[in-house]
């Protein structure tokens, strides 16, 4: 009976603990990182958020009134939120678009897939630079290159498409869904999951190849459609880098390209009001919470799962 | 009447040559199996009837008209696929309707011909479930399903049981015998099960490195195997083959020396005395306990499999070669003991050196 006992309680805690101290012992490195500069910086900046710091002077404690100024008396975020939405619903469906036109071309047994690969994948490594930032906006520009093709093309005098304000949140839409490589991947490999036979018994009920794309492919790619629109979703909520150095950080013109992330960055580190900012912060995390909820909610309707 | 035709069908990769120069004709109605062992074509035959496979060289013909450069919905054929193959997001009803659909046949067509699909199949409570809430028996019956509602000239089925459990499989063969009697369209069915080749079939084709071996009804196959493959290849347990010397002539055949007891086996054609042969004989075909035949000497027991309505034995003969005896019935026979064993000369078959079986 004391033997059945024994074995039922395990050996004792102490050995236990040796025994998985090992484990935590790997995990401590990435634990470190984390605790210090993502989870630290998140409670602390919730806090400031609740006060009125600036870089001088202590944080003072003035509870919520951060958030009722945002909502209620604060144009450039009304401002800020249209753009970034704006941007947000066309970048998304252009890029997983592109990325999902891209892949079936490249499904098709290409010779010298790899490089193909390759190639379109690059624009994703070199995408979010600032270098590449800095070529969008010599190619839009007024005297830029783009300018000078239509000119030699067509005779066409372009107008300078970064600085007009009707064209410049565009030019950063496209800088964005050029950069689908990273979602390219994904939908190859999904494409590549597709069992061949579904194609091979859809040939023989007589199915169009175009048929067999929105009946066959879309539909049981469903899944890889909805973690890379998640995945894009987020992302673009929080793009930062190509608005920041097309506009010089100001967001122009008039206020055009004032992407969420760009503004909070000003509020903190032009107009030094971090606790203002911290709450902006905090803000765009409800909206992401919001939006990706309603996205897991809406699953259920459209996203088939094989198991 | 012949639905189907091949003439000297070839099919290569590259330099491979996976088919070569297949003829075959087969009847409207007919149930064909073809069998062989893996990598014989015959997959590779049935994808190129269907379609899903170009055919390099020769030509097929479905009704009288070349069908080579058709396209696989044009040919008037339906296939089941060994994976099944369903559409994982569509219903029962849209994964058979979806061919008609695509035709553009009237609704109410469509539905008249699920729903009769359903009834022969017995799914009709299935309709609206989704593949992955069916099991495997059931999705096999829809795979099927999709294929009936086509109401095609030929039916082609690529190793349909094989995802199957062993008492489904024997349960869904009876089905598949019963749909063709019951339907009449013609079948050609892949597999490299020899059970379902001689329980299904009119006529087996027995296909070796995209050749055919033979062809024939089973019992034809069984009984007069042209050669030591097809001989080897249908039936279980597998025919024993022992290498035999020819002792002397008679004028009905030959007389063979096989572990030191002579035979006298009948046989049309000529043998050189002294020549090398081999000597076939099923397994259920020699006898134990010197119930008649011709006596072949002691059998020592190496195994047994008793499988309750026959004992499989497997020994050796004294000059060493292994036979397999299959008797009816139980025995309390132990590995270690001895068996006296005979043949009966009408039950062999004599093989030359190249494998041929010479005529008796």
């Amino acid at each position: 009976m004391s033997i059945t006992d024994a074995s039922n309680a395990g050996p004792p805690l102490s050995v236990r603990l040796r025994s998985q101290l090992g484990g935590y012992g790997f995990l401590l490195p990435w634990l470190l990182g984390f605790v210090v500069l993502t989870l630290g910086p998140a409670v602390s900046s919730f806090y400031l958020s609740l006060t009125d710091f600036g870089l001088m002077g202590p944080a003072n404690w003035v509870g919520a009134e951060n958030y009722v100024r945002i909502a209620s008396d604060d144009p450039r975020f009304w401002t800020a939120m249209r753009v970034t939405f704006t941007f947000v619903l066309l970048s998304v469906p252009l890029k997983l678009m592109f990325a999902l036109a891209i892949a079936v071309a490249l499904n098709k047994g290409l010779r010298g897939l790899t490089v193909f690969r390759a190639i379109f994948y690059l624009p994703s490594l070199v995408g979010g630079s600032v270098a590449i930032a800095v070529l969008w906006r010599q190619v839009f520009a007024g005297d830029g290159v783009l300018n000078q093709v239509l000119a030699a093309l067509f005779g066409y005098e372009g107008p300078s498409w970064i600085s007009n304000p009707s064209t410049s949140l565009y030019t950063l839409v496209l800088l964005a869904a050029w950069q689908f490589g990273s979602s390219m991947i994904i939908f190859l490999a999904g494409l590549r999951q597709i069992p061949q036979d579904m194609y091979e018994a859809a040939s023989i009920d007589g199915a169009s190849r175009s048929r067999q794309f929105f009946k066959i492919t879309l539909p049981l790619l469903t899944p890889v459609i909805f973690f890379n629109a998640v995945i894009l979703t987020i992302d673009a909520f929080k793009a930062f880098t190509s608005a920041f150095v097309v506009s010089d950080g100001s967001g122009g013109p008039i206020d055009t390209t004032l992407f969420y992330t760009l503004y909070l960055y000003q509020e903190a580190f032009t107009n030094f009001r971090f606790g203002y900012a911290s709450a902006l912060a905090w803000v765009l995390v409800v909206i992401i919470a919001i939006f990706t909820a309603l996205s897991f909610m809406s699953a259920k309707y459209w996203v088939h799962y094989d198991d | 009447m012949t639905t189907l035709a091949l003439k000297q069908v070839q099919k290569r990769y590259g330099a491979v040559e996976v088919i070569r120069g297949v003829d075959l004709q087969i009847g409207s109605g007919e149930f064909v199996v073809f069998v062989g062992p893996s990598g014989c074509g015959k997959s590779t035959l049935l994808r190129m009837i269907a379609g899903l496979e170009p055919i390099s060289g020769g030509e097929l013909a479905i009704g009288g008209a070349r069908m080579n450069e058709k396209a696989a919905s044009e040919r008037g054929i339906a296939m089941v696929f060994q994976s099944y193959a369903l559409y994982p997001h569509m219903s029962v009803y849209k994964n058979m309707s979806f061919g008609l659909e695509t035709m553009r046949m009237p609704k109410p067509e469509i539905d008249k011909r699920v729903r009769k699909a359903a009834e022969i199949l017995q799914i009709t409570p299935l309709l609206e479930r989704k593949p992955k809430q069916l099991s495997g028996g059931q999705r096999q019956r829809v795979a099927i399903g999709r294929a009936i509602v086509r109401d095609p000239k030929i039916f082609l089925f690529d190793e349909p049981l094989s995802n199957l459990d062993a008492e489904l499989r024997v349960q869904t063969r009876v089905e598949i015998a019963k749909l063709h009697a019951d339907i009449g369209a013609t079948m050609i069915y892949v597999t490299h099960d020899q059970v379902e080749a001689m329980t299904l079939a009119d006529r087996i084709v027995v296909l070796r490195a995209g050749r055919i071996e033979q062809q024939g009804s089973p019992l034809e196959i069984y009984n007069k195997p042209v050669n030591r493959f097809v001989a080897g290849f249908i039936g279980s347990p597998k025919m024993n083959f022992l290498d035999v010397s020819v002792v002397g002539r008679r004028d009905d055949g030959v007389v063979i020396g096989l572990a030191g007891a002579d035979v006298a086996v009948p046989l049309v054609e000529r043998a050189k005395i002294g020549a090398t042969l081999g000597l076939g004989v099923r397994p259920e075909h020699i006898r134990a306990n010197g119930a008649g035949g011709t006596h072949l000497g002691t059998l020592t027991i190496t195994h047994i499999e008793h499988l309750g309505g026959q004992t499989i034995v497997y020994g050796r003969l004294p000059d060493k070669q292994a036979l397999i005896v299959a008797m009816e019935g139980q025995t309390l026979l132990n590995t270690g003991e001895t068996l006296s064993v005979s043949i009966a000369p009408e039950h062999c078959h004599l093989f030359d050196a190249d494998g041929r079986r010479l005529a008796d």
